[in-house]
C-alpha cells in the first residue's frame, strides 16, 4: 500500500487533486483575458506572505508607525524588498482585478448558471477595498491620515445615525492611535480571514459549473463518451503551464515597477505620505489612491454629500445586479448585437474617465464632466434591460472556435 | 474583437501616463540631475549637510554605519569628520534641539530631513536651496521661491551671498558669496545628491538586484514557454 493509498483513505487527498486540477476540465480557448484569475490568487499569496513579515515589524502606534515603515525600508535584512512587494502588490491587486472583472463583462461570464460565482466575486472586490483602505492608513503619513479622515467622514452624511458611527468606527473624535490600531487588525486578521474564505467559495462555485470561455458556450453540452467535455482539457497540466507563463510575464511586469520605479509617480506611494501624519495641517489636494478615484469622482459629482455617497454606493450595488440586468441569452461580446457593445464601451470610456477625473481638482468643467460620466455609468446598468432585450445578436456556434 | 482588446489596453496605459505627468509639481522648477552612484557627490553632500543641516534639522531614520558603509567611508572617517551629535556610529543622526524652543525661534519645528527627498522630490530641494532672495518683511530678512514665507533662514549665505527680486519674479545677486554661481550650485547639487541618498539608502541595492531578477524571469520566460507549447502540441 502507497503513502498516498494511506492518506486517501482517511482524506479525499487525491480524489480533490483530481476535481479541482487534473480532471477538471476547462475549455481550451481561454484567450489572454483567462489569465487574471489566477494572478489573483498569485498576489493574494504574496500579499499575505509580504503582509506576515511586515506585522513582525511594523508597530500600530501613532507615535511609532511611521518610523517602524522606514525601519523596515532601512534596518530590516531585505525590508525594502518585502515592504515594495507589498505596497507595489496592492495596485498591481487591483490593475490584475479589475482586468479579471472588465473579462467577465466582455464574455457574460455573470450569466446563468454563473450568478453566484460574479457575486462571490463582487463580495471580494467590497472586502478587496476595505483591506486597500485599511491598510494605506498603516504607515501614519499625511496621505494616509487624510485619506481616511475624508472617507470615515462620509458615513457621518448618513441621517440620524451618520454622527455616531463615524465616531464608532474611528473610536474618537478624529482619526487617531484608536483608530490606527484598529484598522491594524481588521487588515491583518479580519479581512484576510474573510477573502480567503470568499476566495474559497467563489473557486468552489466555479468548478461546480465550470468556467465560461470567450465563445460563451456551455463545454459540457458536447461530451464523448467518457463523459468528458469535448471541447475541455484538463485544468492541470494544460492550464498549469500556461498560467505559469502568464505568471513569468506578469512578475516581469511587476518587477519593472518593484525595482525601477515602486512609487509610479506618485501613483502607488503618494508623495504626501512620506511626511509624517499631522492632525493639525490638512494637505492641499486629498486624492484618494487610484483604485477608488472612480467611485470618488462619482461622490464629488453629485452636489449633496447625502446623496454623493448614496451614488457611490449605488455605483456599486449596480455590478452586484448585473446577472439580472442584462437579458439577453448571447453570453459572448463575439456575438452580440451593436446596442450592447456601443454601451460597453461606452461603459469603459466613462470609468476610466471618472478614474481619471477623480484625481484632479473638482474645477466647475471637471464636476460637469463627472456628472456625464456619472450619468453614463449609471445609464449602463439602469438601461441594460431594454437595450439587451431588444439587441441584434448574432448566432452563436455551438461548439468553442480554436485556432 | 481584438481592436476591442488593443484599444482597451492603449487607454489603460495612457491614462497612465497621464497619470505620471499630473504627478508633477504646478510651479516651475529647476531640474537637478543626480547620481546616487557618484560617491564623491554624497560624501561633499554629507558634509555640508552635516555643518549646516544637522544642527535645526535632524535626519532621525539614517544611521552613520548606514551612511559609512553605503558612501565607502571607513567609521573612522565619519566619527572623526561627520559626526557632531553623537559618538555611536550606530545611531542615528539626531539633534539637541528642543521642539518647543524651535517653535519659538522659527515659528515652526524644522522638518526632520530623512525622507524629504521623497516627500518633496529633488528638483524642489534643489530650487529651494537656491532661490532665497531678501525681503525686508520676513522676520529672517529672506523669502523663498520654492517655499513663500519659509521659517528657515537663508543658512548657506556664506556660500552664495544674497539675492534680491525683481518685480518680474528675477533673481540676481546684490552680495557676493564665497563662492560663484556655478559652484554653489554644485554644492546644492551634491546636498540635495545625499538628501536623495538618505531618503532611500536601500534604492542603490534596489536598482542593482533589478537587473538580475529581470534576466531571471527573461530566461524562465523562454523556459516556461517551451514547456507550454511543448503540452499544448495535442490540443486541436
Amino acid at each position: 500500500m502507497s503513502m498516498m493509498d494511506w492518506i486517501d483513505a482517511r482524506f479525499p487527498a487525491t480524489k480533490m487533486m483530481k476535481e479541482h486540477l487534473s480532471e477538471y476540465y476547462a475549455p481550451k480557448n481561454f484567450n489572454f483575458w483567462y489569465f487574471f484569475g489566477s494572478l489573483a490568487l498569485l498576489i493574494l499569496v504574496l500579499q499575505i506572505i509580504t503582509g506576515i513579515f511586515l506585522t513582525m515589524n511594523y508597530k500600530p502606534d501613532a507615535e511609532l508607525a511611521f518610523a517602524s515603515v522606514e525601519y523596515i525600508m532601512r534596518d530590516v535584512e531585505w525590508g525594502w524588498l518585502i515592504r515594495y512587494l507589498h505596497s507595489t502588490g496592492a495596485s498591481a491587486f487591483f490593475v490584475v482585478i479589475y482586468l479579471h472583472m472588465f473579462r467577465g463583462l466582455m464574455y457574460g461570464s455573470y450569466k446563468q448558471p454563473r450568478e453566484l460565482i460574479w457575486i462571490f466575486g463582487m463580495l471580494l472586490y467590497v472586502v478587496l477595498m476595505a483591506e486597500a483602505f485599511m491598510g494605506y492608513l498603516l504607515p501614519w503619513g499625511q496621505m494616509s491620515y487624510w485619506g481616511a479622515q475624508v472617507i470615515i467622514s462620509l458615513f457621518g452624511a448618513l441621517p440620524v445615525i451618520g454622527e455616531d458611527l463615524a465616531l464608532w468606527i474611528r473610536g474618537d473624535y478624529v482619526v487617531a492611535d484608536a483608530t490606527l490600531n484598529r484598522f491594524f487588525a481588521m487588515h491583518v486578521i479580519a479581512l484576510p480571514i474573510v477573502l480567503l474564505g470568499l476566495v474559497a467559495a467563489h473557486i468552489l462555485a466555479l468548478h461546480e459549473v465550470g468556467s465560461n470561455n470567450p465563445d460563451g458556450v456551455e463545454i459540457k453540452k458536447h461530451k464523448d463518451e467518457n463523459g468528458k467535455p469535448l471541447d475541455g482539457i484538463p485544468f492541470h497540466p494544460y492550464y498549469t503551464v500556461k498560467d505559469l507563463v502568464g505568471v513569468v510575464v506578469f512578475l516581469f511586469i511587476f518587477s519593472l515597477v518593484l525595482f525601477y520605479l515602486p512609487e509610479f509617480g506618485g501613483w502607488f506611494l503618494e508623495r504626501d505620505n512620506f511626511i509624517p501624519a499631522d492632525p493639525l495641517k490638512t494637505p492641499e489636494h486629498i486624492v484618494p489612491l487610484w483604485y477608488f478615484t472612480p467611485f470618488y469622482a462619482i461622490l464629488r459629482a453629485v452636489p449633496d454629500k447625502l446623496f454623493g455617497v448614496i451614488a457611490m454606493g449605488l455605483a456599486i450595488v449596480m455590478l452586484f445586479l448585473l446577472p439580472w440586468l442584462d437579458r439577453s441569452k448571447t453570453r459572448s461580446i463575439r456575438y452580440r448585437g451593436p446596442y450592447f457593445r456601443t454601451a460597453l464601451v461606452v461603459f469603459v470610456i466613462s470609468f476610466l474617465a471618472l478614474g481619471y477625473l477623480g484625481t484632479q481638482p473638482a474645477t466647475s468643467l471637471y464636476t460637469l464632466l463627472a456628472q456625464i460620466f456619472t450619468i453614463l455609468y449609471f445609464a449602463f446598468f439602469l438601461l441594460m434591460p431594454i437595450y439587451t432585450a431588444f439587441d441584434k445578436d448574432k448566432p452563436v456556434p455551438e461548439r468553442v472556435t480554436y485556432k | 474583437m481584438r481592436n476591442l482588446t488593443l484599444a482597451a489596453f492603449i487607454s489603460i496605459f495612457s491614462l497612465f501616463s497621464t497619470f505620471a505627468f499630473a504627478a508633477g509639481p504646478s510651479s516651475k522648477l529647476d531640474k537637478v540631475d543626480i547620481d546616487l552612484h557618484d560617491k564623491a557627490s554624497l560624501q561633499r553632500g554629507a558634509q555640508t549637510f552635516m555643518n549646516y543641516c544637522l544642527s535645526c534639522h535632524g535626519a532621525s531614520l539614517m544611521r552613520y554605519n548606514r551612511m559609512a558603509k553605503d558612501l565607502g567611508l571607513t567609521e573612522d572617517q565619519v566619527a572623526e569628520n561627520l559626526m557632531f551629535t553623537t559618538d555611536k556610529i550606530g545611531e542615528t543622526m539626531q539633534i539637541a534641539m528642543r521642539p518647543e524652543d524651535a517653535k519659538r525661534w522659527f515659528g515652526v519645528v524644522p522638518p526632520d530631513l530623512s525622507v524629504i527627498a521623497r516627500a518633496r522630490g529633488t528638483d524642489w530641494l534643489y530650487t529651494y536651496l537656491r532661490t532665497f532672495y531678501l525681503d525686508e518683511t520676513r522676520p529672517m530678512g529672506t523669502n523663498n521661491l520654492a517655499f513663500k514665507d519659509v521659517g528657515m533662514p537663508h543658512v548657506l549665505w556664506e556660500q552664495q551671498g544674497y539675492q534680491s527680486i525683481d518685480e518680474d519674479g528675477r533673481l540676481s545677486v546684490v552680495q557676493e558669496g564665497e563662492l560663484n554661481p556655478r559652484q554653489y550650485d554644485m554644492m546644492s547639487r551634491d546636498l540635495v545628491n545625499f538628501l536623495a541618498y538618505i531618503s532611500e539608502p536601500s534604492k542603490l541595492q534596489r536598482l542593482a538586484l533589478g537587473k538580475w531578477v529581470l534576466l531571471y524571469l527573461a530566461i524562465f520566460f523562454v523556459i516556461a514557454l517551451a514547456l507550454k507549447k511543448a503540452y499544448w502540441k495535442d490540443v486541436h
